[in-house]
């Protein structure tokens, strides 16, 4: 019971989910637009509460544990309640009962989120090039022809995309952007297919019941 | 210009600077705004999620439009809560598994017609697609050039018999294309984190200190 209901309702499910593909009646539509809409949103977003609450514990036993930089996780258990409560009681753009402002000082969701989120995240992704840069010239050192080729085209397609191409070359764009819907597109799409065969077969391994480590352990 | 005097613009420029002190070493400010980071992004993921979903799709139909069908949705839901139950926790099973299976299920069909079909109807050596190159004749020889590189790219990832003779050819040529396709990727990665690099340089000399 415990292991044969959820595989049998993944199968159900599996098969709603392949069915309206197949049968274009409004009925079973209607149907999958329903499990779509309603549903699986919702237990999507029951899913994210569980996520959440699995962050906070790990995050309160550092803290209980006084595990190595337990004090940071004060940060983040504060900072997620603070921007939790704006969010959830000042509403969106500041509609909800909570007052969101002081005075000219808005502290509104959104405002936190193109202040706080959306620059940390910018900056972090572009500490990547740093990263990228002094990894690429680790690990890409040209010690074989394939590798030489991946080094010339990431630098081809590097220089041809920036002004400085045009400068060099002006074939040297053109030349970048052949190698992107050419050579580039036969190679990505020879992978895609392999992956798309890769993900039916997984699937109809998942729908099948015979891959099951999404059960977990236990009984 | 001049130095901003908004609270906010200083607020984004100092933690932008905890950010980048990585770049010497691992340090108080990077964990502070890398913990303060994690903390915000899931706060405003609750609040998307509570006011764009959770409210429309359940709390509305089922609490003031007394639509009572909501009920089941709402405890299924709540069984993903058993995982913190260990007598009950194999209950957090069934939102799981009616979840994987209905995106399983329905990733089959989009991936053939998306990934398959479609990506095969782009390769076959066709006068429509010789023609949507817009390159006159030379349509035709780049059109050969992507059919045979993803037959040789395929015949790389075939590892049913051994890569010799004929195999051994084609899997050769399929390794150059598939060089030449992370390439292309590194090099337009690196340089979306460049732009993002140059897009934060500005704020700082420009928005933030008013110098550019």
């Amino acid at each position: 019971m415990k292991r044969t209901f959820p595989l049998f309702l993944v199968f159900i499910f599996g098969i709603l989910g392949i069915i309206p593909f197949i049968i274009p009646h409004p009925i079973v539509q209607n149907l999958d637009e329903s499990i779509r809409n309603d549903i699986l949103k919702i237990l999507v977003a029951f899913a994210l509460v569980l996520g959440l609450g699995s962050l906070l514990k790990v995050h309160m036993d550092k803290i209980k544990r006084k595990r190595e930089n337990w004090q940071y996780s004060w940060i983040l258990i504060i900072s997620f309640l603070v921007s939790s409560i704006i969010g959830l009681f000042g509403g969106v753009a500041g509609a909800g009962p909570l007052p969101t402002s002081i005075g000219s000082f808005h502290f509104d969701i959104q405002t936190l989120y193109e202040n706080i989120f959306m620059p940390l995240g910018a900056t972090m992704f572009a500490l990547l090039a740093f990263y990228m840069a002094s990894a690429s010239y680790r690990a890409f050192r040209a010690r074989s022809f394939e590798a030489t080729l991946l080094l010339i085209t990431a630098f081809i397609i590097m220089i041809g995309i920036i002004p400085l191409g045009d400068k060099i070359s002006p074939h040297l764009p053109s030349f970048a952007q052949w190698i992107m819907t050419v050579p580039n597109v036969a190679g990505q799409r020879g992978i895609l297919l392999g992956v798309a065969l890769g993900i039916i077969a997984t699937s109809l391994k998942i729908i099948l019941g015979i891959e099951r480590s999404w059960l977990g352990g236990g009984e | 210009m001049s130095i901003s005097l908004s609270p906010w613009i200083w607020i984004s420029a100092l933690l932008s600077l905890a950010v980048f002190s990585f770049l010497y070493k691992d340090n108080p400010f990077y964990r502070f705004a890398e913990h303060l980071f994690i903390g915000v992004a899931n706060g405003y993921a609750v609040t998307f999620y509570y006011h764009n979903i959770l409210v429309p799709t359940l709390f509305d139909p089922l609490f003031r439009q007394g639509k009572l069908l909501y009920i089941i949705p709402f405890i299924i839901g709540i069984l993903y809560f058993t995982r913190f139950i260990p007598k009950i926790s194999w209950l957090v099973r069934i939102p799981i598994g009616i979840t994987i299976g209905y995106y399983v299920g329905a990733s089959i069909p989009a991936t053939t017609q998306a990934f398959i079909i479609k990506q095969i109807q782009g390769t076959v050596l066709t006068s429509t697609n010789f023609q949507a190159w817009n390159a006159g004749s030379w349509g035709i020889v780049w059109s050969v050039i992507v059919f045979i590189g993803v037959l040789c790219s395929l015949s790389y990832f075939y590892f049913s018999k051994e890569h010799k003779g004929v195999l051994g050819v084609t899997s050769r040529i399929g390794i150059v294309f598939i060089m030449i396709g992370f390439g292309a990727a590194f090099g337009y990665t690196v340089m979306a984190r460049i732009s993002l690099l140059i897009g934060r340089l500005q704020f700082l000399l420009g928005d933030w200190l008013g110098i550019i």
